[in-house]
């Protein structure tokens, strides 16, 4: 299968203070065509700043980044502003953690889903962009999309609200969808139905996933690869079910130590 | 957002009086357009300042013109220079503020010690400042006062935007994409609209006194079509010969500034 996003040799470090900080150390990711890697490891450990960069969102001048990230034959971390702003939220989304803040409160939720098309593809007329939003709705497990469709965020749940987030990130149809730990502020069994959405969304639209989570039991159910990180660098990375059944670094063997189990 | 309702707004009495007052207000300016009991500047020697009577309910002035028809004209010349003003004040104290804030940088520092620097005068003063450079005339006096109210728009706006530019939402439109201008006018402005609302209705409040004032001085609107700041400082010579001539176009100035007060508390209390 062909490769979409190859990232390699990305260090990322801060120069907010007087010593320059690095977050992100040697990190390499190499990205197939409709599949889902998990990146897993403690807080801290540089998951959210690799996929930002990724998603190009790191350009604060405090910031100095460097190696490659390749996608559709452009490096995005030297290529221009505008060539990166019309990868993002077309090609390559994001979304996050925070579903109950992530959706702005004076917009219907229509409006939101649509505005990466808007964005995009000004050509698409309104009705269309509309039929679009609303089988997008529907594609994320909202079962009356038309309804909600003019509805406001404060009217929805959480795990709602994340659907919602999920159907603006994918109305574009993206090769890639970054989900930063899209499932840590929502209940357990709200967190399965999100994993299971991504699983579908992943086998019917093609779209490859980078999953990043605290949670090494959702990862095992989503992803075939995964890269563990700690202080900023990939301590192990390989088949989901290799790491997990033989983790070869220390790090990864007390993290899945850690793993609460049920017996019953 | 809350639906707008009938009921809603009667439970509110901030918005219920703000209402009943501007309803008032606006039905005397409106009335004022096709109707007024006499020609506002028809001079009568024979009844020069009358008091209240059925022929003339506010009286008359010192040229014997009648007072209520006067005020009705008036208030649409006063309320009609409030909203140039206002839509000068805050539509460029709007563009500013939401521009400095959300890029930041030198534009704002720049900007915003501009607008320090403009702030530390009173507005009437400013205005009067700027009159003296433009001239007299109403469109200088809109002008004017509409340059003297943008640097505390810019300022309240710069504000919202800030605290706005942050929110998680924010980001995540930037991040499918959104450019800078739709980020600003379409993503942040309609959430900081409330507080725009009651700053504008305040806005309007100082707008008709700042009108007032300017006008008692003598740079305001020009006689014979007189503003209600206008009569006030005609009538003062006359306060204690004829005290209604002073006391019905200030009643109609206290009027309308405690309707917007009434109005702009009232909004922001819907929010
Ligand atoms: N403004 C900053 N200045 C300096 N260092 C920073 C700054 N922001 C983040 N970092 C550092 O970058 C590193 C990576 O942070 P990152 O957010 O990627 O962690 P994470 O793995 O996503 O953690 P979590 O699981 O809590 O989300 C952290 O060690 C953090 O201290
Ligand atoms: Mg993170």
């Amino acid at each position: 299968m062909g490769i979409i996003l190859d990232v390699t040799d990305l260090h990322i470090e801060f120069h907010d203070h007087d010593a320059p900080e690095t977050a992100v150390e040697d990190f390499d990711l190499m990205l197939a065509k409709g599949e889902i890697v998990g990146i897993v490891g403690e807080s801290g450990s540089g998951k959210s700043m690799s996929a930002l960069a990724i998603a190009g969102l790191l350009n604060r001048h405090a910031i100095s980044k460097t190696g490659k990230i390749m996608f559709q034959g452009q490096d995005l971390l030297t290529c221009d502003r505008k060539t990166l702003r019309s990868f993002q939220g077309d090609e390559i989304s994001i979304i996050f953690q925070e579903p109950m803040t992530s959706l702005n409160p004076v917009k219907r939720i229509g409006w939101q889903v649509e505005e990466p098309l808007k964005i995009h593809h000004p050509e698409i007329k309104k009705a269309e962009r509309k039929k679009r939003a609303i089988e997008m709705l529907h594609a994320v497990g909202l079962d009356n999309a038309e309804d909600v469709y003019y509805m406001y965020p404060h009217e929805l749940s959480g795990g709602m609200r994340q659907r919602v987030m999920i159907a603006s990130a994918m109305i574009g149809n993206p090769q890639i969808l970054i989900a930063d730990e899209p499932t840590t502020a929502l209940d357990v069994t709200v967190q399965a139905q999100i994993v299971e959405l991504l699983k579908t969304l992943n086998r019917e639209m093609g779209t490859s996933i980078i999953f990043i989570s605290h949670d090494l039991s959702l990862v095992s159910q989503l992803c075939e690869r995964v890269i563990v990180m700690q202080k900023g660098n990939i301590v192990e990375s390989g088949y989901t079910k290799d790491v997990f059944t033989h983790p070869i670094d220390s790090y990864t063997k007390k993290l899945i130590a850690a793993i609460p189990k049920i017996d019953l | 957002m809350k639906k707008i309702s009938f009921k809603k707004i009667i439970k509110d009495p901030y918005l219920a009086i703000g209402i009943l007052i501007m309803g008032l207000v606006l039905l005397m300016i409106i009335v004022g357009f096709f109707w007024t009991p006499y020609d506002p500047t028809k001079m009568s020697a024979s009844e020069k300042l009358q008091g209240i009577s059925l022929r003339h309910i506010m009286g008359t002035d010192n040229m014997g013109r009648d007072v209520f028809s006067r005020v009705m004209y008036g208030s649409r010349v006063t309320l009609l220079i409030a909203m140039g003003t206002i839509i000068i004040g805050a539509g460029l104290g709007t563009i500013i503020g939401a521009v400095t804030g959300y890029y930041g940088g030198v534009i704002d520092e720049v900007a915003m010690r501009i607008i320090d620097a403009l702030f530390a005068f009173p507005s009437i003063l400013l205005a009067l400042v700027i009159v003296s450079v433009f001239g007299v005339g109403w469109m200088q006096l809109v002008v004017s006062l509409g340059i003297a109210f943008v640097p505390s728009f810019a300022r309240i706006v710069r504000g919202e935007v800030l605290r706005c530019k942050d929110m998680d939402y924010i980001q995540n439109a930037r991040l499918q994409g959104v450019g800078s201008l739709r980020m600003i006018f379409v993503h942040i402005l309609p959430n900081i609209k409330g507080v725009l609302a009651s700053s504008i209705l305040i806005g309007f409040n100082n707008a008709v006194l700042a009108e007032a004032g300017l006008s008692y001085l003598g740079v305001g609107s020009q006689p014979p079509y007189a503003s209600l700041g206008r009569m006030l400082s005609d009538a003062q010579q006359y306060m204690f010969t004829r005290p209604s001539y002073v006391m019905c176009p200030g009643i109609v100035i206290v009027l309308m500034v405690l309707g917007f007060a009434f109005l702009g508390e009232g909004i922001k209390r819907w929010e």
